[in-house]
């Protein structure tokens, strides 16, 4: 992938070397608009868009071109439908404002949509007043890199994705920004993408949002205050790294939904304060290594369906429930985690309790069971009977337990020496 | 000379005095002002966080601070009981004897538990953080616990001759309180879980004022997401300002009518 990313990186290069033709549009140039650009131009040229508002939809790019923004030209849709369509290969935009996308309960207008096309470059880009941002439409090997999209979307059913990629592989979804849209970057059926280091905040429904996507990689991205964090569903080996979590705080609301997702790898992740840290359903064989999850409603909810996953080396601190388990039955191993409520003691000095940690307090397994029993949250009454299952465990999974709890927490990156 | 009824207002504020300043000569009020005291700066010490340490102090003032109001009640009427009959022989309304009994020992360990909390609170720089709403909320709930138990102490002396059997009713009525109840509570919750149960439980809370006062202090805490998650009759409640207007509502009530039952009781008792 890499040498591909090089690739098309070095293509606009090659085109310019070749013919080196430049296009300049401004409204006192021979060239007043950008489809008129587009029309004259050729095959590897650069319009080269100088600053002043276009008042401009429905822009095709039909053949591999280069528009590169000067001092942040507006492109204004008016609200009349999509702005920029790209149909070709090898097209890069730098450094455009596109505001008012159309809204339409019939075609989801973009402001730059993507069709069958590859090795494309979409960068610096101010995306304002939108209905979709950036819609990838089966289109392979490209980049989109450090754009700012800023929606005001209110309602679920008339907003649209930040970036939304639709059958399309091999992308690179890179620092970037995105706010206030229904799903902040929406994944379906998208092979060996990377998303990496962006920051999703404040929007309606998810952050990050993956659908029958597998083999994709998301790091270092910051998710917050979104109406329900990330949720990937229906997906197959997706690695989650160093991201945070964070603030996805309401009554519905987790930081990671997991749901059917097999063979994942999730490890550095810091889940903050959000209402349930991971929402796990029938989801096996996963490992979870290194994570903190601090302040959480629930750290981890597991719904069911949940075989051969592994916690280990995560810290649990200041949950108000660790864990929550619907079933008698466990077949997921938790091993040398920091647990915040840990109350035993470590004679032998080796840095593990000596008597083990069962994550699953009772009280958490009859909110379970019972929901409304919620409202005795924090009373003297539960506090008896958490500390007697404690003792004598009876209704929570007896296996269950962390046989190795950590006396001090996992300080990241310095892995514990194994005796 | 024809006896004079004494003006029942003026005469309940001297008896309130009386009983007020009668508690801080016999240093009760110190002790549990101090204890308070203690309790603020040695949780402040450990954690230093505000917010946190609203949450610990919850769990502190919930259990406790009932179980005192309780207590004192109950020993501080049994102990004045040769003051009570003395001044049952002056032109004085009984209602005035009574509630100004009560209120001078409830006002007592209302003030012991506002000041010994909130010295450290402020000392530790409570102004300047955004706790304040909270911390607040936590002293008056706290102020409406003694007042409560204070006075549900008092029906139950009033209502029994023998101290013991009066102690042991009102540790009693603690201790369901406290902790009974919320065991019933729960059974109850696990037997019907087919039914419905969001309107229930919540009316459930309104009949138990530690109950009461933990969904309160809940309420006014990020946790409160917590609850909401469970439907929409919970949502409606812990999410908007209804919740607390009913709860402080019902507070209201709770402490409004002991006080008449006493006053009430106290005309007819024969003594």
């Amino acid at each position: 992938m890499r040498t591909l990313l090089l690739l098309f990186c070095a293509l606009p290069f090659l085109g310019n070397s070749l013919k080196a033709n430049t296009i300049i549009v401004c409204a006192s140039c021979e060239v007043t608009s950008i489809k008129e650009g587009v029309r004259i131009a050729s095959d590897f040229d650069t319009l080269l868009i100088k600053k002043g508002t276009y008042k401009e939809y429905n822009i095709r790019i039909d053949k591999p071109l280069t528009l590169l923004g000067e001092n942040n030209p507006v492109i204004d849709g008016q609200e009349k439908g999509e702005i920029i369509t790209i149909v070709s290969d090898n097209v890069t935009l730098d450094g455009l404002v596109i505001v008012n996308v159309g809204t339409s309960y019939t075609a989801d207008y973009a402001a730059v949509r993507v069709v069958k096309s590859a090795d494309f470059l979409i960068q610096n880009l101010v995306l304002e007043k939108l209905f979709f941002g950036i819609y990838l439409e089966k289109s392979n090997n490209g980049k989109i890199y450090a754009n700012k999209i800023v929606g005001d979307a209110v309602d679920e059913y008339n907003s649209g994705n930040g970036i939304q990629l639709w059958y399309s592989k091999n992308i690179v979804v890179e620092e970037n920004t995105v706010q206030q849209v229904r799903d902040g970057i929406y994944l379906e059926f998208s092979d060996n993408i990377g998303i990496i280091n962006n920051i999703s905040s404040n929007n309606l429904r998810y952050g990050l949002h993956f659908m029958f996507s597998n083999d994709d990689l998301y790091e270092g991205n910051t998710f917050e205050n979104n109406g329900a964090g990330v949720a990937v569903m229906f997906s197959k080996k997706i690695i989650m790294r160093n991201n945070t979590f964070k603030r996805n705080w309401g009554t519905a609301s987790f930081g990671l939904l997991l749901k059917e997702i097999n063979d994942a790898d999730i490890s550095g992740n810091t889940f903050e304060e959000n209402t349930i840290g991971i929402n796990i359903e029938g989801s096996n064989r996963i490992n979870y290594n290194d994570n903190n999850f601090i302040k959480n409603g629930w750290a981890i909810k597991v719904r069911g369906a949940c075989y051969t996953n592994a916690f280990i080396h995560n810290n649990f601190m200041y949950n108000s429930f660790d864990i929550a388990y619907n079933s008698n039955l466990n077949d997921n191993i938790f091993k040398e985690n920091y647990w915040s409520n840990y109350t035993g003691y470590d004679l032998d000095k080796n840095g593990f309790g000596d008597i083990p940690y069962r994550p699953v307090k009772l009280f958490s397994y009859i909110v379970n069971r019972t929901p409304e029993t919620i409202i005795l949250l924090r009373s003297l009454f539960m506090d008896i009977i958490d500390f007697s299952e404690k003792v004598s465990p009876v209704f929570t999974p007896d296996d269950l337990v962390d046989s190795h709890p950590l006396m001090r927490p996992v300080v990241r990156e310095t892995k514990i020496v194994k005796k | 000379m024809p006896s004079r009824q004494y003006h029942p207002i003026k005469a309940m504020i001297k008896i309130l005095k009386y009983s007020f300043y009668d508690l801080m000569r016999s240093r009760w009020s110190y002790v549990y002002f101090l204890f308070y005291l203690l309790l603020g700066f040695v949780l402040l010490f450990l954690n230093n966080d505000l917010s946190k340490a609203v949450i610990t102090l919850m769990n502190v003032i919930i259990v406790l601070v009932p179980l005192i109001g309780t207590i004192f009640g109950v020993m501080y009427f049994y102990n004045s009981k040769e003051f009570t009959e003395l001044l049952l022989a002056q032109p004085i309304k009984r209602s005035s004897i009574f509630i100004g009994q009560y209120l001078g020992v409830a006002g007592s360990l209302s003030m012991s538990l506002v000041l010994g909390l909130g010295i450290p609170f402020v000392i530790y720089g409570l102004f300047e953080s955004n706790a304040i709403w909270d911390f607040s909320l936590l002293l008056i709930t706290g102020a409406f616990l003694t007042l409560i138990f204070t006075a549900l102490s008092f029906n139950i002396a009033l209502s029994n001759e023998n101290k013991i059997k009066g102690f042991g009713y009102a540790v009693l009525m603690w201790l369901f309180l406290a902790v009974i109840y919320d065991g019933l509570f729960l059974m109850s919750l696990i037997v019907f879980e087919q039914y419905p149960l969001d309107s229930f439980s919540l009316a459930a809370t309104m009949f138990n004022p530690i109950d009461l006062s933990r969904t309160l202090i809940l309420l006014k805490l990020d946790i409160s997401a917590l609850l909401g998650y469970t439907g929409a009759v919970f949502k409606q409640f812990f999410g908007t300002y209804i919740g607390v207007v009913i709860s402080f509502v019902m507070l209201g009530f709770w402490t409004l009518i002991p006080i008449l039952r006493l006053s009430f009781k106290a005309k007819r008792k024969d003594f």
